[in-house]
Formats: structure tokens, sequence, C-alpha cells
């Protein structure tokens, strides 16, 4: 089972957390300098897998930005390099070439799409096809929602005016 | 309409805010000095320099004319004007258009400024700040909905760089309640990452989940289904269980899988709750969507694994779907990197193998799709790796059979002799898993298992050491424990030291080939570990002391007690013991100290004194050693010797008494009055070395029994058991009730019944519990000393579950040495013999050394194994009996030659992360910049790739004396495809006096985008954007840009 993703930078900036497991917000404060002191200080010839409190931690680094997923020691640590790289691959079809700076300013839309790949720490949808329909569908609700928002204050302001 | 409304409230907005100063180009060009000091983070290219504003001008009045020679100054204040406006509108639109930056300013600003913030301490400030401005005005009244939403996710930020925004958790979980969709969202997404399930909000969440469960809009309930995940506890797992239940069969795949999730999740959480519902997950299992079939695997695991026996039916099923999937029959969009679903092939793989584990008839139909999936594998991809190494396990876990374990040994040789770390681990843990099966695999890895050991890579070496404590054998034992004790003295992670040092002591206890070695080990664990082992450890090291190797040999029992006592008075003066081990340290002491005759009582207690002098802080410490002495005194006293107190022993005991702690008070007291006892008494209060006798304790303290007939007599109550007094009816009917389970107790989610005549509540029966466990006393956290108690909590260590020392099959071993390591020698015939093993035979050793001196590059590479690697080989993997190992060596020569052969190609496995370089460690894209054909005139190209919404002001390139450099740029920029109309904006960081650096950033940058074909519009339109908005690559984050996926 997945505890926790976690998106750091190479200067141990926080781009996106995400806890299935509880963590208290002075545990994850820990958790998260624990680890980027721990990840951040590894070369790059070494495995993409750390110890940690009795945990596994994946990592994978992409640009400048750290992925890193912490498992049970028994799961399959390939594996989760590659549900890494399946979220990255689905936000790179989403936000096109995505860089690091879309995860800052689109933190939640990366969350979103978190959200369908995986759930209660189990990868739940493996088909980039699916999450891409469905991100998309949400998409469309929300531009639907938008006009519907904008029209609305649209004429609140003009009937204020 | 709408844009120019939202425009125009933007800029409002802006005017408002301190950069509207840029707006105005009077205004700027005043402010322009002040500014430029200021802090860097907003636009840059004017603040920085104003010269290159100055270009700017140039850019766009000279488009068509050559530049006048008029002054600049002139233009500037003219053209700024213009330019200014285009860059608003620009800016505006663009944020406008964007979905995905539609946030207000202030966040904006806000994400930049922590973006560029210097240090944490910078950061918190920034945070804080924006924590009180979202206080205050979070609980404004009236504030539009739009705004709210986006103070959410302001908090969400918030929170997400590890700041406490629980003032505004409430304010998300109103937004829940929202009935459009987006807020809902919003709310939904906000609550599941604010909220723990225990969490007193989510009562309040409950109402709004049960609903959107029921909404019409599947993505509703996609929401609902997720929060469910999340927030629904043990409590409220009923009040959402009907619905969720009910979406199992919704027409949606979508919700079908969530519900799915959802109700695996509930099972984690509370199994007795949807129990009923298991079999639903059996069913979901033929559902027609792939997705919602892989989805059921992940609870399926969950119930196979706690027992797999009500499944065993479905092993075909699985066995077919697994078949289907490796055939390809599953839509082409699971495929992933060419890669048939390979995720739902690991999930349904490690299934089998909890399925086929200890059941040779289930394992019978699995070999031939786990044999084929390892046999087709692809080796080049991760994600074919990783789906080997699933097949691995699976083989290792089923029942053995011989050709898919001969595949899997290969599929393990060729993991561990890839060059890439992880694949090696993979190896290691696969050989870890295998060995249980065949121990004598790893016999042919040897080498490599060494070379992984001997790593840098401290992930790859614990592992190692993994694989190692589950090949330990009696024979190599003392290499093993000895390696990982000198690895534990080094690291200080105290998680894996904890982890590590219970493994040596267990196989120190398990496999210890002599007690002088046991006793050594245990003293290196406990001198560098001692905080971290348990407890427990300690007390069955003493008790092991104390009872002697199980052996009815008295003699063997004192020798072993006197080497601890030796070792102990040895290491006593060591400054800085670990708290556990002195205690272990004053209890051999006190009960053995003086046993043997070769130390003096005197000396003895001198020492303990010492001990509890030199860690007069450690209470426990010093409670051992009072009672070290008590015991020391009474032997000498029941042996009829002169008792004479050392002063400072005298001085120590004498501080106890007056100790703050009651029990080393208490100790104190005792040892004065059992020295004041004569002899008999004393002897049998403590008698030598009995800590192992039973006492019987009388439970009933039927010695009482005259008492309490006495008390009675004179007319005392009868004592009533509290189960049996009235009076407290309300209480206990009260606390009857909430033992009553989880299905009476907890929450209420349907709505009251109309008012009825309350039948009276009839209390249930209280719970009897004996009266003798009424009271129970906590232990202390370390034992009394006396021997009553000491005995006690072997009795009930004897129950309990702990590491023991095994003693069977041990016995006979030792004093007789087993184990006899090879010579090492330093020649280099003989060491090749260490290599293949200890003792071989001299044909098969002359064919493998022929196969390793044969011209592979691999032994090239390494053309000397040390000695000492091969007599570590050999104390490692020597070990086997001989007969075994004749069998072994006759096949290892070949396998090697072809091992040897394999790394020789080099294998293909893809890095899995290749090492991306920072921009500005790109080769020089001087390389690339051949063609300046494109450069001829680049604003006609900026304008021509302008789109009108898109306005950009920042072209920088216009300056004459850079125009070397410029065409460099434009030549990189050329030999991107673009048809004319893309946007071209360029980085505005670097003014033309910058360093070269700066422009190979950002052409790097824009060029790592471009490549991507079809993407590029996109990329460059965000790089302009993000430009605008004042983000730039600074020395700090170069990356910024880069494509992940680059």
């Amino acid at each position: 089972m997945i505890h926790f993703v976690i998106l750091i930078n190479r200067q141990g900036k926080v781009r996106l957390t995400k806890w299935y497991s509880p963590y208290s917000q002075k545990e994850r404060t820990k958790v998260i300098r624990e680890l980027s002191g721990l990840i951040l200080a590894r070369g790059p010839k070494l495995c993409s897998f750390v110890d940690w409190r009795g945990f596994r931690v994946v990592y994978r680094r992409y640009a400048s930005l750290y992925f890193c997923i912490c498992i049970d020691q028994d799961d399959n640590e390939l594996e989760i390099l590659e549900i890494t790289h399946h979220y990255v691959e689905i936000l790179d079809r989403y936000f096109g070439s995505v860089c690091e700076l879309d995860l800052i300013f689109n933190f939640h839309k990366a969350y979103y799409i978190l959200d369908e790949i995986l759930i209660a720490g189990e990868l739940q949808e493996s088909s980039k096809r699916t999450v891409a329909r469905l991100i998309s569908a949400q998409d469309s609700l929300v531009e639907a929602a938008k006009e519907q928002e904008n029209s609305i204050t649209n004429i609140i302001a003009h009937a204020t005016k | 309409m709408v844009t120019i409304n939202r425009d125009s409230k933007i800029s409002r907005r802006k005017h408002q805010h301190q950069d509207s100063k840029l707006c105005f180009p009077l205004q700027f060009h005043h402010g322009t000095e002040n500014l430029s000091s200021a802090k860097e983070s907003s636009f840059p290219v004017f603040v920085h320099k104003p010269s290159i504003g100055v270009r700017i001008h140039h850019s766009l009045a000279v488009r068509p004319p050559p530049p006048r020679s008029s002054p600049p100054e002139e233009f500037s204040l003219l053209h700024f004007a213009k330019l200014e406006q285009l860059k608003t509108i620009g800016r505006e639109l663009a944020m406008g258009s964007q979905g995905g930056f539609g946030q207000s300013k202030e966040f904006l600003d806000l994400v930049k400024s922590i973006g560029e913030a210097r240090s944490k301490a910078e950061e918190d400030r920034i945070v804080l700040h924006e924590i009180e401005t979202l206080k205050r005005r979070i609980i404004e009244p009236d504030i539009p909905k739009r705004k709210m939403k986006e103070f959410i996710i302001r908090l969400v930020y918030v929170e997400m760089l590890g700041h406490n925004a629980s003032f505004g958790y409430i304010h998300a979980v109103k937004m829940t309640h929202d009935d459009n969709i987006l807020l809902k969202r919003t709310g939904y997404l906000a609550v599941t990452l604010f909220l723990n399930e225990d969490h007193d909000l989510i009562i309040l969440i409950v109402n709004t989940i049960q609903k959107d469960l029921k909404s019409d809009n599947f993505l509703v309930v996609c929401a609902a289904l997720n929060a469910c995940c999340r927030l629904i506890n043990e409590e409220t797992i009923p009040a959402v269980l009907p619905q969720v239940v009910d979406l199992l069969n919704h027409p949606k795949e979508a919700v079908r899988k969530k519900a799915i999730m959802a109700l695996h999740r509930f099972y984690q959480k509370s199994p007795s709750a949807v129990s009923h519902l298991v079999s639903n997950f059996r069913k979901k299992l033929s559902d027609n969507d792939p997705s919602v079939m892989g989805a059921t695997l992940c609870p399926l695991y969950d119930l196979i694994a706690i027992d797999a026996n009500p499944y065993k039916d479905l092993v075909i099923s699985f066995v077919s779907i697994l078949k289907q999937v490796a055939e390809r029959r599953l839509p082409k969009s699971y495929d992933y990197h060419q890669m048939p679903a390979p995720f739902i092939q690991i999930k349904l793989l490690k299934i089998l193998a909890l399925l086929g584990s200890g059941d040779k008839n289930a394992s019978g139909h699995m070999y031939t799709v786990v044999h084929d999936i390892i046999r087709k594998a692809d080796l080049s991809s991760n994600i074919g790796n990783a789906v080997l190494y699933e097949a691995m396990c699976c083989a290792a876990a089923i029942h053995p059979n011989t050709k898919l374990l001969e595949a899997t040994v290969d599929a393990i040789s060729r993991f561990l002799k890839s060059d890439s770390h992880n694949l090696k681990y993979m190896g290691i843990d696969a050989l870890g898993r295998l060995i249980k099966v065949s121990p004598e695999v790893a016999e042919q890895h040897q080498l490599a298992v060494i070379d992984c050991l001997e790593d840098p890579d401290d992930t790859l070496k614990r592992k190692t050491f993994e694989l190692l404590y589950k090949m330990t054998k009696s024979s190599n034992v003392e290499v093993i424990v000895d390696r990982m004790i000198d690895y534990m003295i080094n690291i200080n992670d105290s998680h894996y030291k904890t982890e590590i040092s219970s493994r040596c002591v267990e196989l120190a206890e398990q496999f210890a080939p002599s007690n002088q070695w046991f006793i050594q080990t245990m003293n290196r664990v406990f001198e560098h570990a001692g905080d971290l082992v348990n407890i427990k450890v300690a007390h069955n090291l003493m008790r092991l002391i104390a009872e002697g190797f199980g052996e009815d040999d008295d003699n063997a029992d004192s020798q072993l007690r006197l080497s601890a006592v030796e070792s102990y008075l040895g290491l006593i003066g060591k400054p800085k013991l670990p708290s556990t081990f002195l205690q272990v340290i004053c209890w051999v002491l006190g009960e053995y100290g003086t046993a043997c005759g070769k130390f003096s009582a005197s000396y003895i207690t001198g020492k303990l004194c010492d001990v509890a002098e030199a860690y007069s802080t450690d209470d426990t410490v010093k409670a051992y050693a009072v009672a070290a002495l008590m015991k020391i005194y009474a032997f000498e006293i029941a042996a009829g010797r002169k008792v004479d107190i050392l002063p400072e022993c005298q001085a120590l005991i004498e501080e106890q008494l007056a100790s703050h702690s009651t029990d080393l008070q208490q100790r104190a007291y005792e040892l004065q009055a059992v020295i004041a006892l004569d002899p008999q008494s004393v002897e049998s209060v403590l008698p030598f070395d009995a800590s192992c006798e039973d006492i019987e304790v009388d439970k009933s303290l039927s010695f009482l029994n005259s008492y309490v007939q006495q008390a009675l007599e004179k007319g005392a109550q009868p004592y009533i058991p509290e189960e049996q007094r009235s009076g407290i009816p309300a209480i206990s009917s009260f606390i009857s009730r909430s033992h009553h389970g989880p299905s009476s107790h907890g929450l209420r989610f349907e709505a009251y019944e109309l008012s009825k005549p309350v039948p009276q509540p009839k209390p249930s029966p209280p719970s009897l519990v004996p009266s003798t466990e009424l009271v129970p006393v906590s232990e202390p956290s370390y034992s009394r000393e006396t021997h009553q108690t000491s005995l006690a909590r072997l009795e009930t260590n004897v129950g309990s579950n702990e590491i023991k020392l095994r003693l069977d099959g041990v016995q006979k071993k030792w004093g007789s040495p087993s184990y006899s390591s090879p010579t090492p020698s330093t020649s280099s015939p003989s060491s090749q013999h260490a290599v293949n093993g200890v003792s071989q035979h001299d044909g098969a050793s002359s064919v493998s050394s022929k196969a390793r001196d044969s011209s592979s590059d691999y032994w090239k590479q390494q053309p000397k194994i040390s000695p000492e690697k091969q007599k570590l080989a050999a104390s490692l993997f020597g070990g086997i009996a001989k007969a075994e190992k004749r069998a072994t060596t006759s096949s290892q020569g070949p396998t090697k030659a072809v091992e040897t052969k394999s790394v020789v190609e080099k294998a293909p496995m893809a890095a899995p992360a290749p090492p991306l370089p920072d921009l500005l460690d790109l080769g020089e894209p001087d390389n690339n910049s051949g063609n300046s054909s494109a450069a001829s005139d680049p604003f006609k190209q900026l304008e021509g790739l302008l789109e009108p919404g898109q306005g950009t002001s920042c072209a920088n390139n216009s300056n004459p004396t850079s125009s070397s450099k410029d065409s460099d740029l434009i030549g990189l920029y050329g030999s991107i495809p673009t048809s004319g109309q893309n946007n071209l904006i360029f980085g505005s960081s670097t003014p033309n006096t910058a360093s070269k650096n700066g422009h190979e950033t950002n052409a790097a940058a824009l060029l790592s985008q471009g490549t991507k074909g079809p993407n590029l519009k996109d990329a460059l339109q965000k790089d302009s954007l993000v430009r605008q908005m004042g983000v730039t690559p600074t020395n700090q984050n170069p990356n910024l840009f880069k494509d992940l996926l680059g």
C-alpha cells in the first residue's frame, strides 16, 4: 500500500503532498524534512529506493523534481517507479510538456489527476486514456459551471450598477 | 463581454497592488532607481536594467525603419505607454484564458514569492503573512463564492507547505455543501487533504457525502467516493455503506471502480462492518470493464492474504485472466510501454503467489503462465523488469517447480549482473526469496552478492544484509554477524540500527558456535546499540547467563559466567555505555561477580559503586547497582564472611536512602535491612544462584484468612465484589452499553423516530471480571532485583511470545569447532580455489578458473578479485556440506562462463531515471546554431508570431551589440520546426550584459520544450505566460521550465 506521495524539488521545496495514511501536521513536516535530507543527498547512480523508518521510499527524478512514494517493505519497487512514470506521463499529456512550473501553479489539478490514478493508497486506474477521459469530463463540467457563474455575476453586476 | 468585464476587474485590482506602478510608464521611470534596488521578484526586465527598456523601444519603434539617433529617453517615455498597455492586456488575457492560471494576482504573487524565497525562514515569513491575510479575509461577510474557492486553494497551498491552516477547515467543509460542482469539487479536494478520518468535522461532511452519492451526475458521485476513501471512519461507515454498495452496479465504470475501492477501504478500516459484502468483490471480478476488474484485485489480494482457503476456487479464473492479459486481450489503452496491462499482471501474480504457496494442486495451474511470463519478459524496460520480478517472486512462493526455478535463477543472474543498481537490488531481493526454496542458489552469485555488500549505496547494502540474514547458518554466522555489527556501528539511522541489532541478536542466539563468542557478540551489540535493542533482549541475555545453556554441565555454566563477569569487568570502565547494557552488567556482577572466587566482594562492590556514580542521572541503572550490592553482601553474609562495606558504598546507600525515587529508596532500605539479618535468614531471603527457581505465589492470600475472620467477628462488613454492589446501576449499564461492540455503539444517521413510550433499558449483565485482576498493577519498566520479582518476571516471560534462545539443535556443537575457516593465503592460485568454495575438486576449479581467465571484458574490468573478497566469499558461502558442493561445482564452470558473457553484452536495461543534468550544464547550444538564416530580422519574426491575445513585451533581443549572440539564439529557434504562428516569446531574465550562460539557459529551456513538436506552442505559451507573471528561471531554480519528461 502507498502511504504517501510527495513531490519535492532539488532545493527541497514541496510541490505536492498526498497522504494516504494518517499523519498529523507535525509528523508531515518531519517526514518531508527527513526525506528531503535523505533523498536529495543521494547520488545519481544509486538505487531509487531508500529505507526509511521501516518503510521504503521509492523516488524518481524528473528534471529538478523528485517524485517520492512511500510503500511497505514487501511491495514491488519497480512497479512503484512505473506508477510514478505513469502519473508523469498523464500530467504531460494533460499539461502538454509538463514542467515544474505547471505543478506549482496548478497544484490542485495535479491533485485531481492523482486522485484518478491512486485511491486509498492503491493504483486504481492503469489506463491513461481512461484517466484522460475522466479528467476532461471534469474539466468540461468546470468550464460549464464557470460560464454559468460568470453570466450570473455579470447579471448581478449589471443589475447593481 | 465576459472577458472584458473580468479584465477590468483584474486591472482595477492591480492598480491597488504594488506592482501596479509598472502599469504607468511615467511612474515607472521615476521609480526605476528605487525599484532596481528592490527585490528581484517582479518583472526583472524593467526592474533590473532600465537599459533593456530602451532596447525594447527600439524594437517597437524601429520596426520597419532603422534606429534613429534621437536620445532614447524620449522614446522610452513615448513608447512605454503603448508597450505597457500591450503588456497588461496580454497578461490579463493570458491569465483569463488559460484555465489553469485562473487564480487571482494575489495568489500568483504568493506562489511566485514563495518560489523565489531564498531561505526557509523567508518562506515561513511569507506563509505566515499569508495565513494572517487569509484569517482576516475568510471571515468577511458575503465573500463571493469564486473568491472563497480561491481562499480554500490558498489554504491548501499553505498547508502543503507545512503550516497550520486549521482555521479554514470549516470553510472547506462548507464548500462541499455547495451545489455548484466546481466549488463542491474544490471543497472535497480540500477536505480530503486537510482532514484525517478522526477529525471532528467529519461528521459535518457525512450528510453531504450521503447526498452526493445519490447524485445524477457521475462526477459528483466520483468526488464523493474519493472523499469516502479518505474521510469515512469506522463509525461513519454504516452511514454510507448502503449507497456505496448500490453504486457497485452503477452504469458508469468509473463509479463502479471507485465504489470497489471505497468498499476495500472500508474493509481495511473495519472488516466486521463489510464482511457480509465480501462476495461482491468476487462478483465484480467478472465485470465487463477491465479497470473495474483491475480495481477488484486490490481487495481480493488483501482478503486472500488473510485467508487464502475460501478463494482457492478462483485460481483457475485468475490464471485465465492473467493468460488473457499476457496475450494482449485487453484494450490497447491498458498497454504501458508496449507491455500489456503490466499493473494488472503484477497484481495477479501477487495473488497467485498467495494462493499457490504451499498448495501443490493450485500451483500446478500456474506453472505454464508464470513460466511464459518469465520467458517472454521484456528486459529492456523497467516495467518489463517489474513484471519479471513479480513473476520470480511468484515462482519462489508457490510449490516449487524445477523448470520454473531454473528460469527464475537465470533471471536473477541477469538482474545481478546488470549495471543498474535498481536491478541489482531487485535481484538480491529475489535471491532472498528463492533461497528459502533452493538454498544452493546463492552460491552461484557469491561474488555479485559480495559486490553488493561492499557497494557504497546504503540501500543496496541493507538489502544484501537482509539476504545474508536469510542465509545464515551455523557455519557462517560469525562472519555475517561480524559484518552486520561493523556496519551497525557506522550508521546513525536509529530505526535501521534497531532492526539490524535485533537481527544480530537473533542470529547470535540461534546459531552461536560458542558461548564465548556469544557473549562477546552481545557485548558489542549492546555497547553500540544498547539503547535501541529491545529490553527483552537484555532480559534474555541475563536469563541465558543464569540458566546456562540448558545443559546439565555445571562446569560449562560457571565457565560461561566467569567469562561474562570478566568481560564485563573489562568493559565497565568505558565511558558512556548504554543504560540497558549497564543493567545487564550490574545484574550479572551482582549474581555471579563473587561466585567463582576470583574477584573479591570489595572489588566488585567498588566497581558497582563507580557505575552508580558515573550514571547518577539514570535511576534504573542505580537501582540495578543497589540491588547488585545487596546480593553481594547477602552472599558474603550467607557464606559466613565478614562484610566490610566500602566507604563509597556506604555513601551511595545513604544517598539513596534519601532519594526522590521511592523505588531507589526502598531498595536502599531493603539493603540495610538485609545486611542486619543473621546468616540463615539472609540465605533464605537471597539464596545464591536461585534466580531461575520457581516461587510459589499464594494468589488467594489464604494466609490472611484468620485476619479477615477476626475482623468479621469484630463486626466488620463482609467484602462484596464490585459487580454485586447495588447503587451504581446507571453507570454499569452505561459502561456495558459502551462495551457492546460497534453495531449498537456509534452514531445514527437515520432520522429519529417519532417519540414513543421508551421501554426501560435493561441493563445487560456486566462482564464478570475476576476480582483479582481488578487492580492491574503496571509493571515497572525494570524488574526489581529481589528474587521474588525476577522470578515472577521469568514466569510471565515464559508465556509471552518473544525472542528466545533456540536451544535445539545446537547443544552438542559448542566447544568443538564445527567450523574451520579456510586459511587465507595470499598466493593467487589458492585464492582462486577459495573463490569457488572452500574445498573444491581440482578439476572443477580448473574449469572455472579457465572460464574466468578467458578474455571476457568482465574480468578485464576486474582483473583481480581481491583476496579479502575471496576469503569473504568462502566464509559466507563455503559452509555447505561437501556432497552438495560437488553437485553444484560441477555445474558452476559453465554457468559462470555464460554469465560472464551476458555481462559483456552490457545488459540493455534502460536506466530507469537517467540523471538529468541541470540546464546550466547542458552542452553548448552553439553546436546547434549553425543555421542563422531565420535570424535576419528577429522582430519581423516576432511580430508574425505574436497572436493578438498573447501580447508580449519581453522581447529583448534587439540590442545590436549582441547581434552575434542573438543570431545564435534565433538559430536555435529556427531549427525548431515552426510554422509562422508560434508564439515565440523570449525570456527576458537575462540582459545582454549578463553572462552567456543565461542565454543558454533560456535557449536550452525553450529548445527542450521545442523538441516536443506538437506541444511546442503550448510550451511556449506557458513559458511566456509565466514570464509575464514575473517568474523567471533564476540560478536557484533553473529547471522550472524544464520538461519533466524531457
